[in-house]
C-alpha cells in the first residue's frame, strides 16, 4: 500500500492552506506538514484575486469601525465574535506579509498604501497595484520553501476523506502523474480548497473552483453553513467572466448605462458605486430589466468607466484592469468604458467551523472560502477574504498543529486500508470502467451550470427554487450514467474531470436546498416572493447535512455580541 | 460573431500507449473571440475527451496553459485564434521539459531551481512585527519588474542553453534572485550571488534574449541575468579585496 503519514495535512496551496502550513511550521520544526494540492500551488485561484485585502492600519479607522462595516455588509448574518476576533488579527497579517517581501504599494512616505472598497466606511484596504493574490500567493509560496518540514504533494488530487473511529485520519489521493492512490495520514486534516464557483456558468472563478473540499467534509458528515449565501460581482468581462476588480471603483471609477448615466444614484445615492457587491449586482440586472443597458454579442451590460482617471492612475494603480480590458475585450479603458455584467465570484457558505477552523469532525479543519466560519454573514465585503485566508490560516494551523502534538499516536492502518480499496473500487475499478453512452461529462456539467445560473442566481423565487432542487436530483441519476473515453491511469483529466462534477452536484444540491428553505431576503440572498429580512425567523445559520437523498436542513443561532440587527441602510 | 473552421494540430504522447509522440488533427468551429485555449476546451468537450493539457485562471496569471503555439512559447489563454492560425495551428507541449501526457510537461525540475536561490527574505535577526518596514515608492520600482514573474515557464521553453543544458538555473529563477536581491528588506544577496556563480548559474547565458520576448508579463529575464553576472563579478572582486568583510 502507498501510504505516508505526517502530522498535518493540508489539502489545497492556495493563500489559506499556505498560511496555514507556515504557521504550522513555524510553530515547531519536528511537526512534518504536507501539502496536498491537485495543481501546483502557484496556479492556485487566489493568484486571480485583485483589488486588495483589508487592515485597520491607520488613526482614521479603527477596529470597531471594521467590525461594524463587516457585520453590516453581512446583513447581520456575520458571527459577531468571530468577526472581532478576525478584525483584531488582520494588521498583523498584513505587517508578517510585508516582512516576507510582499510589495504592497507604498505611500510617499514609505509606508503601506490603502485605497476604499465597497461597504468599507474608510480608506481600509491594502494592496499590490491590482494584483494583490497574486502577490500574496506567490510570497506565501516562495516563503514556504524555507521551511524544510513542509512536504508538497503537487498534483494529487484528493478523492476521499479518511475516518478512523469518528476521528479524520488524513486523505485518499490520486497521484496524477504516477496514476496511482495514495493514503496520505495525518494527525489532523486541514481543508483549504477554496471555492466552487464552477458549480455556475458565468463565473469569475478558475477552472478549479469545484468545491471539492466542502464535498470533502459534506461527505463524511460535516455540515455545510449558509451555502445559499453566494456572492455575484458586478463588475465581470461577459463572454468569458474574467474579473475587473472592485478597485477600479475604489479609485474612482464610474457605472453607466446606455445613456452615459451613473444609474447608481437611484439605488444607492449615499454610496454610489462604492456600495456593498450584492446591491450592486442586484441593481445592475434592474438597469437591464428597465432596458437601460448597452446590448452586446453577449446580452445586456453595463459600462464601467475610468476614463476620468487617466492614464497616470489607471497604469499605476490598475495596470492589470488595462490589460485584461485590452487583451480580451480589444479596448484601453482610458479611452472607452469597459463592458461588465455581475457574475458568481464567491461563496459566504462553506464547510461549517469555528474561529480556530474546528469541524464537528475531530481532526478536521477548514479554511478559507471552503470554511464558513462566518465573518461573512449574507454578503463578504470585498478585500476581507484575503485577509480572512490570512488571519484564518495562522489560527487553523497553529490549532491543528497543537492538536497533531496532543495526539500521540498515528491512525492505525485499518480504517486508511479500507478507504483506499473502497477508493480503488470506486475510482479506478467503477469510473474508469465505465463506457462512454448517451451521457456526457460536459453535458451533464453545463446542464448544471445552466440552471443554477437561471434559478439560483442573483433573484430567486420559490418555484424557480424547487424546479433547480428537481432536476439536481434527476442530473444526479444521470450522472451516474457518464462513461469515460481516456482509459490511462496517468494524469486522466478526464477522470479527475468527472470526479469534479461529482462533487460539484453535491455542492450545487446544497445550495439550491439551502436558499429554497431561507423565506426570506437577506444580503445576497434575494427572494422576490419574500423581499424582505425577516429576523423573526431568520437570523440564523443554514446548515445542510448530506443524505442519500435531498439534504437535510437544520439551523444553528447567529452569535450577536453588541451590534442589534438594524435596518441594513447606507 | 461568425464561425469559420480552423484545423488543430496538436502532439499527442500517451505513456502508457507506448507509442511515439506524433500529431493528431481536429477540425473545429471558431470565432474571432476565441482564445487557443478556447479551442483546446471545445476538443475535450465535444470531440476527444482524452486530449490533455492544464489550465485554470483563463486570465494569464496562473500561468497553467503554457504551450509552443506553431513552435512560439505562448499562454493558450492569451492567444487568439485568428492571430496565429493559417488554416491550421500546431500545438506542442512546451519545448526542453519531459512530456507527462500530451502537452502537460514536468516543471519539478524548476521548482528546486527556484529553490536553490533563495526566493524569500533573508534577514539575521527576525524584525518587530508590531510594525511595518519603510519601504518609500521608489523601493518597490527597483524589484518590480521581477517579482511579476507567474512561473508559466515559457522562457525555458524559450531558451536554447537550458535545452541543451538542463542544469542551467535557468532565466524565471534568475530574474526571482535579482527580486529579492533588489529588494530593501533584504539582506541575503550573497548567499543568492555565491549559488549564481556556480556552473549552473548565470555565467551559462549566452544573452541569445529569447527568453525575454516570450515573456507574458514583461518581466525582462535576460536583463535580469546580465545585472547578476555584474553583482556576481562585484561581488567576486570585493572578496578578493577584502577577503573576510561582509559583502551585500
Amino acid at each position: 500500500m502507498d501510504r505516508t503519514a505526517h502530522d498535518v495535512v493540508i489539502v489545497g496551496g492556495g493563500a489559506a492552506g499556505l498560511r496555514a502550513a507556515i504557521a504550522a511550521a513555524q510553530s515547531d520544526p519536528d511537526l512534518s506538514i504536507a501539502v496536498v494540492s491537485k495543481v501546483y500551488p502557484m496556479r492556485s485561484h487566489t493568484v486571480s484575486a485583485e483589488g486588495g485585502t483589508a487592515a485597520v492600519l491607520r488613526d482614521y479607522d479603527s477596529l470597531e469601525l471594521h467590525a461594524l462595516d463587516t457585520i453590516k455588509g453581512s446583513d447581520f448574518l456575520a458571527d459577531q465574535d468571530a468577526v472581532e476576533f478576525f478584525v483584531a488579527r488582520c494588521p498583523k497579517e498584513i505587517i508578517q506579509l510585508e516582512h516576507w517581501g510582499c510589495p504592497w504599494s507604498r505611500d510617499p512616505d514609505g509606508r503601506v498604501s490603502q485605497r476604499a472598497f465597497g461597504g468599507m466606511s474608510v480608506k481600509r484596504t491594502v494592496f499590490a497595484a491590482d494584483k494583490v493574490g497574486f502577490h500574496i500567493l506567490h510570497t506565501l509560496f516562495q516563503t514556504s520553501m524555507k521551511f524544510e518540514n513542509i512536504h508538497r504533494f503537487d498534483e494529487y488530487f484528493v478523492t476521499s476523506l479518511i475516518v478512523e473511529g469518528g476521528v479524520c485520519a488524513g486523505v485518499i489521493a490520486i497521484d496524477l502523474r504516477g496514476g496511482r492512490l495514495v493514503a496520505i495520514n495525518g494527525k489532523a486534516t486541514i481543508l483549504a480548497t477554496g471555492g466552487c464557483g464552477r458549480v455556475y456558468e458565468f463565473t469569475t472563478n478558475g477552472f478549479i473552483k469545484t468545491g471539492d473540499g466542502m464535498a470533502l467534509a459534506y461527505r463524511a458528515g460535516v455540515p455545510l453553513k449558509d451555502m445559499e449565501m453566494v456572492q455575484f460581482h458586478p463588475t465581470c468581462l461577459p463572454g468569458t467572466g474574467i474579473l475587473i476588480t472592485e478597485a477600479a471603483r475604489g479609485e474612482g471609477g464610474y457605472l453607466i448605462n446606455k445613456d452615459g448615466e451613473r444609474y447608481m444614484q437611484r439605488y444607492l445615492p449615499t454610496k454610489m458605486e462604492l456600495g456593498p457587491r450584492d446591491i450592486l449586482s442586484r441593481s445592475m440586472i434592474q438597469e437591464i430589466k428597465a432596458g437601460r443597458a448597452f446590448e452586446g454579442p453577449y446580452g445586456p451590460y453595463l459600462g464601467l468607466d475610468l476614463r476620468h482617471l487617466g492614464a497616470a492612475t489607471i497604469d499605476k494603480k490598475l495596470p492589470m484592469v488595462r490589460e485584461l480590458a485590452e487583451k480580451y475585450m480589444g479596448l484601453d479603458p482610458i479611452r472607452e468604458p469597459i463592458p461588465v455584467r455581475p457574475g458568481q465570484h464567491y461563496i459566504m457558505g462553506g464547510v461549517a467551523t469555528n474561529s480556530t477552523g474546528e469541524t464537528t469532525l475531530p481532526g478536521l479543519y477548514a479554511v478559507g472560502e471552503t470554511a464558513c466560519v462566518s465573518i461573512n454573514g449574507a454578503n463578504r465585503l470585498g478585500s476581507n477574504s484575503l485577509s480572512e485566508c490570512l488571519v484564518f490560516g495562522e489560527w487553523c494551523g497553529l490549532a491543528a498543529a497543537q492538536y497533531a502534538k496532543q495526539r500521540i499516536a498515528y491512525p492505525r492502518g485499518t480504517a486508511t486500508r479500507e478507504t483506499l480499496r473502497r477508493e480503488e473500487a470506486r475510482v479506478f475499478d467503477g469510473l474508469m470502467g465505465r463506457e462512454r453512452g448517451k451521457e456526457t461529462l460536459a453535458g451533464v456539467r453545463v446542464e448544471m451550470q445552466q440552471l443554477m445560473e437561471r434559478d439560483v442566481g442573483i433573484f430567486r423565487d420559490e418555484a424557480g427554487l424547487a424546479d433547480a432542487c428537481g432536476k439536481l436530483g434527476k442530473l444526479r441519476d444521470r450522472f451516474s450514467s457518464v462513461g469515460l473515453a481516456d482509459k490511462d491511469h496517468v494524469f486522466n483529466t478526464e477522470m479527475t474531470g468527472v470526479l469534479e462534477l461529482d462533487f460539484m452536484l453535491d455542492v450545487a444540491a446544497s445550495i439550491a436546498h439551502s436558499a429554497s428553505n431561507r423565506r426570506e431576503s437577506r444580503g445576497a440572498h434575494s427572494r422576490t416572493d419574500f423581499p424582505a429580512r425577516d429576523d423573526v425567523n431568520y437570523l440564523k445559520h443554514t446548515l445542510a447535512y448530506r443524505t442519500d437523498g435531498a439534504p437535510r436542513i437544520d439551523y444553528s443561532p447567529v452569535k450577536i455580541t453588541k451590534w442589534q440587527p438594524v435596518a441594513r441602510t447606507y | 460573431m461568425a464561425e469559420r473552421d480552423v484545423v488543430f494540430r496538436v502532439k499527442r504522447y500517451r505513456p502508457e500507449s507506448g507509442g511515439k509522440p506524433a500529431y493528431q488533427e481536429y477540425r473545429i468551429p471558431y470565432r474571432d473571440d476565441m482564445v487557443i485555449l478556447d479551442g483546446l476546451n471545445y476538443i475535450k468537450d465535444h470531440v476527444d475527451p482524452t486530449l490533455t493539457y492544464r489550465w485554470s485562471c483563463r486570465m494569464g496569471i496562473c500561468g497553467s496553459c503554457g504551450a509552443n503555439v506553431n513552435g512560439q512559447p505562448r499562454l493558450t489563454c492569451g492567444t487568439y485564434i485568428r492571430d496565429v492560425h493559417r488554416g491550421a495551428v500546431t500545438i506542442d507541449p512546451l519545448a526542453n521539459f519531459p512530456i507527462l501526457k500530451d502537452l502537460v510537461v514536468d516543471f519539478d525540475d524548476f521548482l528546486e531551481k527556484l529553490s536553490s536561490v533563495t526566493p524569500y527574505i533573508v534577514r539575521e535577526e527576525s524584525a518587530d512585527l508590531s510594525k511595518e518596514f519603510v519601504q518609500y515608492p521608489e523601493d518597490v520600482e527597483a524589484y518590480r519588474q521581477q517579482s511579476l514573474c507567474i512561473n508559466c515557464m515559457l522562457c525555458y521553453a524559450a531558451c536554447p542553453v537550458f535545452g541543451a543544458s538542463p542544469e542551467f538555473v535557468g532565466p524565471a529563477a534568475s530574474a526571482l534572485a535579482l527580486r529579492y536581491i533588489r529588494d530593501t528588506r533584504d539582506e541575503g544577496a550573497d548567499q543568492r550571488l555565491a549559488r549564481l556563480n556556480t556552473k549552473s548559474g548565470v555565467w551559462e547565458c549566452t544573452f541569445v534574449g529569447e527568453c525575454s520576448v516570450v515573456c507574458p508579463k514583461n518581466v525582462d529575464p535576460a536583463a535580469a541575468i546580465q545585472t547578476l553576472k555584474v553583482l556576481a563579478t562585484m561581488r567576486h572582486v570585493r572578496r578578493l579585496l577584502m577577503p573576510g568583510a561582509a559583502s551585500r
